[in-house]
């Protein structure tokens, strides 16, 4: 790859998907337009990008971008997260929903390791009310990722990071060497490929959504603006959960931490209030 | 500085689970079957155990039921790591007390996953 081909992917990754393409880890982006090329039929990634510039195909274009943004996860990724949504924040919030439905959005599901995960915590969340109902959401801007995600099925590697051994054997099924999510669970999950840059306002109400691994990998001047209209599709209760190392400056006027510093904000209707007043 | 019994008939494995465990700071003790990890613990329990399961003179399995019954033997926390992955074998391992349980081929990273899901990190 030359400089000019770098420049030419991270204006692609940077107009199309908002992402900060790292440049200056050019192994990084080879070894994911790699598997790409080889799909394509392509001779090399050199191939494959000159391919890019003279045939400026849309398809094409955006497998790069979705190549170039596939994020590594795992299940249960950052467990005090995840134990502190299954013992207080789902707890609260079906107390007060009683049995109108708690809807969930994993705002970057990629392989689906994440919506899975707050499907098994809702499953193991103590003092539920009785007849507590949620639905779960997966968007990823992959394609590919989301086919995955909605088969459910783990490599024996995939799911021995993060997922206790109890939980996979409540939860899955053994198929061969592969491990599947159980029904119950998958069907309890909608997917849908979603570009977080895209207008959201039409996406209806949402009391949790997990916008992580996302706002680190963002251009600078978008990580507001995605994070405030994610937020603007909470209700007044609502919870967005993002990476605890994130800046969340750009939020702070409407969502509040929660304590823990695990990366949990609640909308602060007294903050709104008093900003209305 | 905490310590784990690597119980495994095979010296390859035993190195490589070592080298592991050392990075993550555990002090290590080398056992080639059950029954020398029973002779090990007797002597001095350790905090932690990463048992594989087909073994000779005394398998893993056996090994753990023992142990659970030996005074103080309730406390180390015991992580099977074995190429048996099948349900039946898990819930066997769970039931006889197992805490985790490590599918082979492993790396390092699921090592440290499972060692932070007994707690042991």
């Amino acid at each position: 790859m030359t400089p000019e081909d770098m420049d030419l992917l991270a204006a692609l990754g940077r107009a199309r998907a908002g992402v900060r393409i790292e440049t200056e880890k050019p192994y990084l982006i080879e070894s994911r337009l790699a598997p790409l090329a080889r799909r394509e039929s392509y001779d090399s990634i050199d191939a494959l990008i000159a391919a890019l510039r003279s045939k400026r195909e849309e398809r094409l274009i955006w497998a790069v971008v979705e190549a170039l943004c596939r994020s590594e996860t795992r299940f249960f990724r950052g467990r005090e997260t995840f134990a502190q949504l299954r013992d207080q924040v789902l707890p609260a919030l079906s107390q007060r929903r009683r049995e109108t439905p708690i809807r969930i959005w994993s705002a970057a599901c990629a392989t689906g390791q994440e919506v899975y995960s707050m499907a098994i915590a809702a499953a193991e969340a103590p003092g539920l009310f009785p007849g507590a109902r949620f639905e779960f959401f997966g968007s990823d801007l992959s394609e590919r990722s989301l086919e995955k995600a909605q088969a459910g099925i783990y490599t024996q590697f995939e799911v021995q990071r993060g997922l206790p051994i109890r939980l996979l054997i409540k939860y899955f099924e053994s198929q061969d060497d592969t491990w599947a999510i159980s029904p119950r669970i998958r069907q309890m999950v909608r997917w849908k490929r979603i570009n977080l840059l895209a207008d959201l306002s039409a996406m209806g109400r949402f009391d949790v959504i997990l916008l992580r691994n996302v706002l680190g990998g963002m251009e600078a001047s978008l990580r507001g603006k995605v994070a405030r209209a994610l937020a603007a599709l909470l209700p007044e209760d609502g919870v967005l959960v993002l990476d605890p190392e994130d800046d969340a400056s750009e939020i702070d006027e409407v969502l509040t931490p929660a304590p823990g510093g695990h990366g949990i904000y609640l909308r602060d209707p007294s903050i709104r209030a008093a900003a209305a007043a | 500085m905490k310590t784990c019994l690597v119980v495994d008939d095979s010296r390859v494995i035993r190195k490589v689970a070592r080298r592991v465990l050392e990075d993550i700071g555990f002090e290590i003790a080398e056992a080639a079957d059950g029954m020398e990890a029973l002779a090990w613990c007797r002597a001095a329990m350790p905090d932690a155990v990463l048992l594989d399961w087909n073994m000779p003179v005394m398998n893993g399995i056996d090994f753990l039921r023992q142990l659970r019954a030996e005074p103080g033997g309730a406390a180390p926390k015991v992580i099977f790591c074995t190429v048996e992955n099948s349900p039946d074998h898990i819930r066997a391992a769970l039931e006889a007390g197992a805490d985790e349980y490590i599918m082979k081929p492993f790396d390092g990273d699921i090592i440290e996953a499972k060692f932070a899901e007994a707690g042991l990190l």
